[in-house]
């Protein structure tokens, strides 16, 4: 199969390439964990110093529409990966239908996000949007404030992942995309959307499920 | 294809293991269910790292740019315990 991956500068073989082009995603990715891993560090501060309180205001939250979100996205990854083996057999129309299922079950979870929003907007329990608001102190306030900030900051990672994978199907099926000529293409983005998986992978154990 | 078997496999597991957390969160309290909910995202991160993300592919360079930073994550955060817990 190197013999037909497009062989760019200043590469001297497809191996060498490959493993630049992981190495580049990997590191972009890294920068990724350390802005997520200061939402994370404050959760879990928040929760030491609080514990009772904590776990009071995590139980208001929608656990099941965490849970049933957390499936899709499990599954959107699923897709991704099977999508990445078929472009490097260059199955290219069965890669990007992949790639449209998992860009849909993006949509998916977006759509179970903004109504779990609303319900909690209805509830008082949303910072920003709630009016009025109604929490019952302010470790609550505190857990709901880094709830909508780390909720908010993955869906926009979800948001661009979406981009992403559409952008990316709609060439491959225009063929502007050879595969597996391009397929470190496929990778790159496959490793974005998982990467936005495992994010709430912790997302989901930290907010929904502290008892 | 018995790639396709291995991922399918992987996301039964992952699947599983979002059961056993959810289940894990009904039946643990405090401590032990902070750990336990920690000890079974990180192995679902581990699947999906080492298959969906190539990582078994993939030589020595690539597993250390990714595994290095948890590495750093798991130090900056041993830190900012240190000090938490250190506070009169």
């Amino acid at each position: 199969m190197s013999e037909r991956i497009e062989l760019h500068e200043p590469f001297s073989d497809a191996a060498q390439q490959h493993e630049a082009g992981m190495l580049g995603m990997y590191v972009f990715l890294g920068t990724e964990m350390m802005l997520f891993g200061g939402v994370f560090a404050v959760i879990f501060v928040t929760r030491a110093l609080h514990p009772a309180e904590f776990v009071a205001a995590s139980q208001k939250l929608h656990v099941f529409i965490g849970a049933l979100n957390t499936g899709v996205l499990l599954t959107s990854s699923f897709a991704v990966a099977l999508a990445v083996a078929f472009a490097r057999a260059a199955r290219a129309r069965l890669a990007a239908g992949l790639l449209v299922a998992a860009a849909g079950l993006g949509l998916v979870f977006l759509g179970l996000k903004a109504f779990e929003y609303t319900l909690e907007i209805h509830e008082g329990l949303l910072p920003l949007f709630s009016r009025p608001a109604n929490f019952s102190g302010p470790v609550e306030h505190l857990f709901m404030n880094l709830y909508l900030v780390a909720t908010s900051l993955h869906a926009i990672h979800m948001t661009i992942g979406v981009v992403l994978l559409t952008g990316l199907a709609w060439r491959i099926a225009r063929g502007g995309v050879p595969l597996p000529g391009r397929v470190a293409l496929v990778e790159n983005s496959g490793l974005y959307w998982h990467f936005v998986d495992v994010i709430w992978v912790f997302l989901y154990p930290a907010l929904y499920l502290a008892r | 294809m018995s790639l396709v078997r291995t991922l399918s496999l992987v996301w039964a597991a992952l699947l599983g293991l979002l059961l056993l957390t959810l289940g894990a969160s009904f039946a643990l309290t405090g401590p032990a269910s902070l750990a336990a909910s920690l000890a079974i995202a990180v192995a679902k991160a581990a699947l999906i790292y080492w298959f969906f993300m190539h990582l078994r592919e993939e030589g020595g360079l690539v597993r250390l740019a990714a595994l290095g930073v948890a590495a750093w994550l798991v130090i900056f955060t041993l830190l900012t315990s240190a000090d938490y817990a250190m506070r009169p």
